[in-house]
């Protein structure tokens, strides 16, 4: 194996994570605040296609994925407003998100299959990119790559370093308590659930705009449940999702590398390890009591009655 | 889409739907139902079926109505929906993949009147058809493109899962290469799905990376396409026609053309003439077409394609004519003789050229 | 105007009867108005939606074959979610259970015995019931989130069944095509009315809703369920082993979903195939909520889901309305259900200076307050 074919896997490797890690980001942060949507595959389809007809009319990427974004962030608001204002289920919610976004998305990009947009150009970072071995696998990315690693550094820096990040944490650690020194669940978990609305539309857009360039049903292909396993994995910390997003992609595309060199494992038993991987961090975490508290928000999808 | 085919039926259709069964002959327009295993919006596979199912109805225009059911998954749902169309009054149903085999069978057997076609099964009964097409001439001619466009020698195949249909065209590919560049290989990864564009594309880049530069498929997403376009190497499609995703890449395609054969099976019921019977159309019946060249590919590249076209078409050239040698060695189909059709459907090895070796 | 939503106290008996009409109530006039700006004639499709797929013998019957998986997963799942235990896992469980039952069933080809149908739907019920295990075993050991365990697992055992029937278990005279072979007639449950694919499974999922039913009500362990449920502290001080509690209510909802599992795989399909599954798990989950947790309650659930499938279907066939509609309209459906179930506990004040405030907000008011 010789050392550009490395730089390259490594490149693949990072584009592939790109969209778990997106879509991972929001719904860390949803999470964070207590709230478990497991809408993620509908929010995704909404803002692939949206962003897609976008692009395609405005011949902007950019319109793209600012539509892309709103319609996430319009999808995420439906769930919203049926688990915080009526106090639904949050997993049935979520899951009928997913059933609605699925046929939506599909419905309104009927005129859109088989039709294609340029793809987006990569941007080699000056003077870096023409490094031998990292410049092909670190700075010659699209820009949407170095922008969600951008977003990770500002959720971590969120949640570290500031109060409206201490806020979201302690809606989803207690609401009740949050409530009683005059917080607002209510508004805090609304934005939290629209900034997950925003991320899951710009992932989706990444596969539509980016990563393939084009519009086909069903083209997220699972990658919003990914995520939800990649949150968990991440024990509910951003650098480690930036990590296991890189991990989860690796994972998907290691077995199409090894069968070039034909080294032939059962893709499906491969498939499985992201997953087996989760459970074991999971394991791992919350046999010890003061560890979960520490990572896992303790009202994670348990709804909360005001009360007045 | 949804204004070109206003298929209005009375809600009282259901209940009359016997009395227009045995009434057809001299009655109502033909009935034609088609049951796709993806959404009409796949760009591939389903995407080829439909229109061949628009072909039908601008072929026949009033005297046909055609219904098709997407998405029908392979599993205790497509016998329900087989079983319905049967039921409301079609009198032929074109089921389009291979999981509905067996649905399809019993399905018959309860409604000896209606005609079936099965694509790609290999189960008859006497109301049950099957049909294919021969798409590995196709493969056999953009392998003969690939190999004339090749500068590395080596050739990507991005395969879903290793049955019969697959290996037969990638065998054919191989072999087509071989014709004009014996010193061809060609590398296979398999995504162990019939559609996820991402993993597709993945699969394309990895192979580019190992030094194939030219890259063809057989799953329904124009991923390896993107792969293809993004990386600066060429790209062979399939199903349809993929030049629209890959301006510089895409060298032509193996296109089915299900029309003409819907059309015939259309007609034949119609005439009262349908029969059950195993058609396995290639370019002689039309049943598959070239995607129009890219400029890239030269005149004496075309020249040449189409000369070897025309020779498959008269007989004169068969993909699997002996000697036909498997990837261990041993002929297969000793020089002077042609791999029968029965062979052919049940491929469960490479040929040689091929790299690597076939999954279990 | 402004809608405030407050506390009954006690949950509204009648409201939660209602609530599913009125829910069902605005599906039809937002299905209305959708089938009317794409041109259909509303009444005609609405008809060709929820009444012509059960306008005969036949359609009922196809009904209760699409609907007894789903009942089967959700009956088990309202026994986890009564008592807090938040299993997702119906998918993987029945998943199980359909592999290790055709596994068996693939074992039985050359034997023949009315024993050897029995022992197959066992084993498919036990592999459901261990694949369940393993969240009880990491939830009661390691107070491991079953919520999220149960989710990963769903998408192992997929890829558990994909690896089978692409590999061990494979029809070696098949092709090479990604399908087991056919079972036996003494693998397969028998049709109870010639002429429909009602199939013994179907019992059994009218069992499990009986069963369940007295279960929860009259037994003393359902109670402990109920309690855990309520309040798991005074659960605890009741002297109630919650562990085995948690234990009891994942193994009889696994059980059943592996159920469900091999009586697809030896009923309407009959033989092991990639595609068992179009998500019947994910949707008992929806069904044991729009159900209420209650057996009965989720009986009309399933076939309320049901109906939903094969009205898709038929809308396609008879109008050529495009699936995505489908999906969409299911959505809206289940939004509307899940959003009109906070009348029980909640009743609606509005405040309002706009009289004429629209459709939503008058059918929102609770007229028997």
């Amino acid at each position: 194996m010789d050392i550009d074919l490395i730089a390259n896997i490594i490149f693949a490797t990072i584009r592939t994570g790109t969209p778990l890690l997106i879509v991972a980001l929001g719904e860390l942060v949803c999470e964070k605040s207590g709230v478990l949507n497991l809408g993620q595959e509908g929010m995704m389809l909404m803002g692939a296609v949206v962003g897609f007809i976008a692009a395609f009319h405005s011949d902007s990427i950019t319109v793209g994925f600012i539509c892309a974004m709103l319609a996430g962030i319009s999808m995420s608001l439906i769930f919203g407003f049926i688990t915080m204002n009526l106090n639904a289920n949050q997993v049935a919610s979520g899951l009928a998100l997913t059933i609605f976004g699925t046929g939506l998305s599909g419905f309104i990009g009927l005129a859109y299959v088989g039709k294609a947009l340029d793809g987006v150009e990569a941007i080699v970072i000056p003077g870096l990119g023409s490094i031998p071995f990292l410049g092909t696998a670190f700075f010659s990315h699209d820009i949407i790559v170095y922008l969600s690693v951008f977003m990770c550094i500002f959720v971590y820096y969120f949640f570290k370093n500031t109060r409206a990040g201490l806020i979201v944490k302690a809606v989803g650690e207690s609401p009740e308590s949050a409530q009683a020194i005059g917080l607002s669940v209510l508004s805090v978990r609304y934005m939290a659930i629209m900034f997950g609305g925003a991320m899951a539309g710009m992932a989706g857009a990444y596969l539509s705009l980016v990563y393939t360039p084009l519009w086909a049903d069903n083209m997220t292909a699972g990658r919003g449940w990914i995520a939800l396993a990649l949150v968990v994995f991440a024990s509910w910390r951003v650098e480690r999702v930036l990590l296991g997003a890189y991990l989860f992609g690796a994972a998907s595309i290691v077995n199409l590398i090894l069968q070039g060199y034909n080294v032939s494992i059962s893709p499906n038993l491969l498939a499985t390890l992201p997953y087996v991987a989760t459970i074991l961090v999971l394991v791992a975490l919350s046999s010890n009591q003061a560890k979960v508290k520490m990572f896992a928000p303790v009202s994670l999808g348990k709804p909360f009655h005001r009360s007045n | 889409m949804l204004k070109t085919r206003v298929i209005k039926a009375a809600i009282a259709a259901l209940a009359s739907a016997t009395v227009l069964l045995s009434a057809q002959s001299f009655a109502e327009a033909t009935k034609v139902a088609f049951v796709y295993v993806g959404p009409t919006g796949d760009a591939g596979w389903t995407y080829a079926h439909d229109k061949g199912r628009q072909y039908v109805e601008e072929q026949f225009g009033d005297k046909v109505e055609t219904t098709y059911v997407e998405s029908v998954a392979e599993g205790a749902d497509s016998e329900r929906v087989i079983r319905q169309l049967a039921k409301s009054g079609h009198d032929l149903i074109f089921t389009t993949s291979f999981g509905y085999m067996n649905p399809t069978l019993k399905v018959a057997k309860a409604f000896p009147k209606v005609a079936f076609e099965h694509a790609s099964g290999y189960k008859q009964s006497k109301n049950v058809g099957t049909y294919f097409d021969r798409a590995y001439e196709g493969r056999y001619l953009t392998g003969v493109v690939a190999g004339k466009m090749t500068k590395s020698n080596v050739l990507g195949y991005v395969g879903s899962f290793p049955i019969p249909e697959v290996i037969r065209g990638i065998n054919a590919f191989t072999r087509g290469a071989q014709s004009v560049n014996p010193d061809i290989k060609v590398k296979v990864v398999w995504v162990s799905s019939w559609y996820d564009p991402g993993k597709e594309r993945e699969a394309a880049e990895t192979m580019i990376l190992q030094g194939a530069d030219v890259i063809t498929q057989h799953t329904d997403s124009p991923g390896p396409i993107n792969a293809a376009e993004a990386k600066g190497a060429y790209a062979i499609g399939y199903n349809s026609d993929m030049a629209e995703y890959g301006k510089t890449a895409h060298l032509t395609a193996t296109v089915h053309n299900w029309g003409p054969l819907y059309a015939s099976k259309v007609k034949a019921v119609m005439d009262g003439t349908w029969k059950a019977e195993d058609v396995w159309g290639g370019f002689a019946d039309d049943a598959l077409i070239l995607a129009p060249f890219n400029d890239a590919v030269p005149q004496d590249v075309r020249d040449y394609v189409n000369a070897q076209k025309a020779a498959i078409v008269d007989g004169s050239l068969h993909p699997f004519a002996g000697p036909v040698t498997a990837q261990d060695g041993t002929v297969k189909v000793a020089e002077g003789e042609v791999m029968s059709d029965g062979d052919m459907l049940g491929f469960s090895w490479y040929v040689d050229g091929v790299d690597g070796a076939l999954p279990k | 105007m402004k809608i405030k939503l407050e506390a009954r106290g006690q949950d509204s008996r009648l409201i939660s009867y209602l609530s599913p009409v009125l829910a069902g109530v605005l599906t039809l006039i937002a299905g209305a108005i959708l089938f009317a700006a794409l041109g259909q004639s509303p009444l005609e499709t609405l008809y060709t939606f929820f009444i012509m797929p059960i306008s005969d013998l036949y359609g009922l019957s196809e009904l209760g074959v699409k609907a007894a998986p789903i009942l089967l997963c959700a009956t088990g799942l309202a026994v986890c979610y009564r008592a807090n235990v938040w299993n997702i896992g119906a998918e993987g469980q029945l998943l199980m259970g359909a592999l290790f039952g055709s596994w068996a069933a693939l074992s039985f080809l050359e034997i023949e015995g009315f024993w050897v149908l029995p022992v197959v739907l066992l084993a498919g019920s036990l592999a459901g019931a261990l694949w369940a295990g393993i969240p009880a075993l990491l939830k009661t050991h390691f107070n491991t989130n079953e919520i999220l365990s149960t989710i990963m697992l769903n998408y192992i055992a997929l890829n558990c069944l994909l690896f089978s029937v692409h590999g061990p278990l494979k029809d070696p005279d098949g092709y090479n095509f990604p399908e087991s072979a056919l079972f036996p007639d003494w693998v397969t449950l028998p049709i109870l009315i010639d002429g429909t694919r009602i199939h013994l499974g179907i019992v059994f999922a009218l069992l499990s809703v009986a069963v369940v039913w007295v279960f929860l009500s009259k037994t003393f362990v359902g109670f402990q369920i109920q309690v855990l449920g309520n309040d798991a502290r005074s659960a605890r001080f009741a002297g109630f082993r919650d562990k085995k509690l948690i234990w009891l209510c994942l193994l009889i909802s696994g059980g059943l979903a592996g159920l469900a599992g091999v009586s697809e795989v030896t009923g309407p399909i009959g033989q092991l195939i990639p595609a068992i599954s179009p998500g019947y798990g994910y949707a008992a989950i929806i069904v044991a909520f729009l159900g209420r947790l209650h057996p009965v309650g989720i009986l009309f659930a399933s076939l309320l889901m049901a109906l939903l499938y094969l009205g898709g279907e038929m809308v396609q066939i008879e109008l050529g309305l495009p699936l995505a509609l489908t999906g969409l309209f299911q959505g809206l459906l289940l939004f509307f259900l899940l959003a009109c179930d906070v009348l029980i506990g909640y009743r609606v004040r509005v405040i309002s200076r706009v009289s004429a405030g629209g459709l939503e907000p008058v059918l929102l008011t609770n007229p028997t307050q």
